[in-house]
């Protein structure tokens, strides 16, 4: 009976093959380590987002004289609307969190390289639109650090010469940041951002599933058809679509269930944190929810310290070291921007930190501090100490790239092995 | 009018800047949110001395009793004045525009004012009220300076006042701040006092998140849960991943 | 997350097979268990965020109504729960005739649960000059019209005085029975009501000793 529902589906529409390419006979270097399971958890975030995001819209007030309260409403009045609440916003964190870790897995086990450039850019379109997406959501509750955090960032289209005052306006829809920025801002984030995320989301895994998976070790798992034997190829069953036009080595599992038990025991770990985080400290020492927030926005009094989010310090940072408006403003894109040419600035031939150059793993070990540093720089009150201290981080964040440039071109590396290690 | 409003704004900006400057140590206010009987004294505090000025309007009546342990009937006699419905918004009874022009700007709401402050802080203003004929309302603060609040616990605190000693600092003979001592005037002792504070802030505390405690009685069975499936899950993981060489 | 079922799609090699391994398959269902625990666990909170809010119900509390002003053959409506409830003052003719067309009716003892059990009687109410009764048609939710002084006995033979609902014609007498071969299945619906005295009635709540 469920067989024949089955049959009469797939003979109209290709579930079954679908699942069995991209979710079960999909090989997998079985060397995956820790650091693979934080695409997954992306994955769970963002549908966590979704599903609170749609429930929390079904209570809010995208006014500026209703928002505040909503979002007070929602918290004592809608029955479990404390709990969807902090969902969402311990799930803004959270996504950040991993979206990170699986960057820098990406840098350590040079995941961009050839033949994955497009799926790292895809990674950074989706990263982009995760920022816009978590500023606009920011806004909306309406509180202190709402407003000025949205004056603030909208200001920086200001630095664009000529037309940057102007574009402002047209931005906020007023002449200063009021209930038409958070209208239009709600329907962004609500609507049009996560519709882009999720289309990015679907390819960058199309695009993962094409060129396979990369490992601890950068070795290729996927070989030249009629280049190995049968007791080098793999003995679990894959979906043609991959057997076909390649030969699989025997260093391969399949997506499920071996790969998604292991990310499912991750998973487990991940939410006794984000829920610790949820149920006992939401506001995480005001990281998380900053405590100006907690007051309704005031265009006539700007908080004592205003910083964004913790995710968006770092740039913050760089934005502030420069004594420049216009130049603040390039050196902050600049610093996204060469994170996209990441796969054109790394030269080299040699995937994995584990066989490259010594000064690789420093050089990158430092740029991962260096980012940590000037995210605290970001969102720590102004010091004198800390004007120089992020010129000096700044010009380090881009040194990274600069000297990955020029060292990737005729690297002494190790030698990779053949076939995965264990 | 609407630069009436313009001007009060920046009057107040102004108290705000000014507020963050004082170095004052906050003392800990060690607040015990399970402690049903300081709320409750917290809840008739705040509504006899505060809600004259400040609202709790995100709060309901209700949801206060609820949470304090009192009847309706025995809350609507005691903590409700102008015979509002349990189940309305604890709102002051005077309109902001006349409490702006009196205050010099509108008593801010004090729904979550402990979520925005902290429990430390509010525990250290309201006992850092000093006298200084020099300020309208006669008082001070010391860690909102210029604070434009008369001090309304003063029939149970006295009238407080600064209280220095000299101290030698880089060489000088210095008088230094160490805290505030009472006339003696009012109908609490320090400790009372001081005990009295602690309950009013505890209820603060718990109306910016009333839902705390149950919050985390649900989360403790959450994770106990989610550690039940971890035991699962990594069982199942080994065994599939046993003859993975 | 972990409820999917191993089935023939498992593509491993002999050994791996669920069928084979009684310990592995154990642990595949009480994972699977757990795991379908957590998901109607996460259900809670969205599914119970439907229910109404402290905002709903402190606009559905009770309603308290002075009918001091209320003249004889007057109706007057009033909002619980945003829905309309009317009350009428009846006069006595109009109590006397309301016995007289029970053979039209569809229920004329009200043995369908509409009313508290205080109003299971010819009048369907507490005191037989006050008729208390939510105005809303029991077929689809229009509120009907009250027609008097003769405007109803188009509707009914001998009826001068009833309720009509203009969407599908349903209709209902002066203590909102329903007429019989109409789209309506029941009588109006009699909300739960006290008096606190002789002029002051409390819509909302049944008084101290009454049942549903």
């Amino acid at each position: 009976m469920f067989k024949n529902l089955l049959d009469w589906i797939e003979y109209r529409i290709p579930m079954m093959r679908v699942a069995n390419m991209h979710a079960i006979q999909y090989p997998a270097p079985k060397n995956m380590n820790f650091w693979y399971i934080f695409g997954f958890l992306a994955t769970i975030v963002l549908v966590n987002q979704i599903v609170t995001g749609i429930w929390l819209t079904m209570n809010f007030v995208p006014t500026a004289e209703g928002a505040f309260a909503s979002v007070e409403y929602i918290m004592r009045d809608v029955p479990y609307g404390d709990i969807l609440r902090y969902m969402h916003s311990t799930g803004a964190s959270a996504f950040f969190i991993v979206v990170y870790l699986h960057m820098f897995r990406g840098m350590m086990y040079g995941s961009y390289q050839k033949p994955r450039e497009l799926l790292w850019l895809f990674g950074m379109f989706i990263y982009l639109a995760l920022m816009a997406e978590a500023f606009m959501g920011y806004v909306l509750p309406w509180g202190q650090m709402s407003y000025w955090g949205a004056q603030v960032i909208v200001s920086l289209f200001s630095a664009i010469p000529v037309i940057g005052p102007d574009l402002v306006e047209w931005i906020q829809g007023d002449y200063v940041i009021s209930g038409a920025t958070l209208n239009r801002f709600f329907a962004l984030h609500v609507i049009a951002l996560p519709l882009v995320i999720v289309i990015l989301v679907f390819l960058h895994i199309v695009a993962l599933h094409e060129v396979g998976s990369n490992n601890p070790d950068g070795v290729e798992v996927k070989r030249k058809k009629g280049s190995l034997s049968e007791d080098q190829k793999t003995k679990f069953e894959m979906h043609e679509y991959y057997t076909n036009k390649y030969d699989i080595i025997d260093d391969v599992v399949p997506f499920f269930p071996h790969i998604v038990l292991k990310d499912l025991v991750a998973f487990c770990v991940f939410l006794a944190l984000f829920s610790w985080v949820m149920f006992f400290n939401p506001a995480m020492g005001g990281y998380f929810l900053e405590a100006p927030n907690f007051e309704v926005a005031n265009p006539l009094k700007t908080p004592e310290h205003i910083f964004p989010v913790w995710y968006f310090t770092p740039f913050y940072a760089i934005l502030k070291a420069v004594p420049d408006k216009l130049g603040g403003v390039i050196m902050m894109f600049a610093a996204i921007i060469a994170l996209f040419l990441l796969p054109w600035i790394d030269r080299g031939k040699v995937k994995s930190w584990r066989y490259r150059c010594g000064f690789h793993r420093w050089n990158l070990l430092i740029f991962a501090v260096v980012f940590i540093f000037l995210g605290y720089l970001g969102g720590t009150p102004q010091e004198n100490w800390k004007i120089t201290a992020s010129q000096i981080a700044t010009f380090m964040y881009f040194g990274f790239f600069v000297l990955l440039f020029i060292y990737s071109k005729n690297e002494k590396t190790k030698p990779v092995p053949e076939r995965i290690t264990k | 009018m609407k630069q009436l409003i313009i001007v009060l704004g920046f009057f107040y900006s102004g108290l705000v800047l000014a507020a963050g400057g004082a170095g004052v140590p906050l003392d800990k206010a060690n607040n015990d949110l399970t402690d049903k009987g300081s709320l409750q004294s917290g809840a008739m505090l705040f509504n006899n001395y505060c809600l004259g000025c400040h609202n709790m309007q995100y709060q309901r009546y209700e949801r206060s009793f609820k949470d304090l342990d009192i009847p309706n009937d025995i809350g609507q006699q005691y903590l409700q004045f102008t015979g509002e419905k349990v189940s309305d918004h604890i709102k002051s009874a005077i309109p902001a525009e006349n409490a702006a022009v009196w205050f010099g700007a509108p008593p801010p709401d004090l729904t979550l004012v402990a979520r925005v402050r902290g429990a430390d802080w509010l525990y250290t203003y309201l006992r850092t009220f000093y006298k200084d004929d020099s300020k309208t309302f006669g008082v001070n603060n010391k860690v909102f300076p210029s604070v434009g609040m008369p001090h309304v616990l003063q029939e149970l605190q006295g009238m407080p006042s600064e209280t220095t000693e000299q101290r030698m600092i880089d060489g000088e003979m210095q008088d230094v701040y160490v805290g505030i001592k009472t006339d003696g005037t009012g109908t609490m002792n320090e400790e009372e006092y001081d005990n009295a504070v602690r309950d009013l802030v505890n209820y603060l505390v718990y109306v910016g998140e009333p839902n705390r405690l149950n919050l985390e009685k649900t989360g403790k069975w959450v994770i106990a849960f989610i550690f039940v499936l971890f035991i699962f899950v990594y069982l199942l993981k080994k065994e599939y991943w046993r003859d993975v060489h | 997350m972990s409820n999917v079922s191993v089935d023939s799609n498992d593509s491993s090699v002999n050994d791996n097979q669920t069928q084979d391994n009684p310990r592995r398959r154990f642990l595949t269902v009480a994972t699977s268990v757990v795991g379908a625990a957590g998901v109607v666990g996460v259900a809670v909170p969205f599914i119970g965020s439907w229910s109404p809010s402290e905002k709903a119900k402190a606009a559905g509390a009770d309603v308290e109504i002075d009918i001091s002003k209320v003249e004889p053959g007057q109706l007057i409506r009033v909002i619980w729960r945003s829905k309309p409830v009317w009350v009428v003052r009846r006069t006595p003719e109009l109590l006397a005739s309301l016995s007289q067309h029970e053979e039209q009716l569809k229920d004329p003892n009200s043995e369908v649960e509409q009313q508290p059990a205080f109003a299971q009687n010819p009048y369907r109410s507490l005191k037989e000059e006050y008729l208390i009764l939510v105005g809303i048609c029991t077929h689809l939710g229009c509120s009907p019209q009250h027609l008097t002084d003769g405007a109803f006995e188009q509707y009914a033979e001998g009826v001068s005085e009833g309720f009509f609902c203009p969407c599908h014609g349903s209709k209902f007498d002066m203590a909102g029975r329903v007429f019989e071969s109409v789209p309506a299945p029941s009588n109006l619906q009699v909300p739960p009501y006290f008096f606190v005295d002789d002029n002051t009635v409390i819509i909302g709540s049944l008084g101290e000793g009454e049942a549903v």
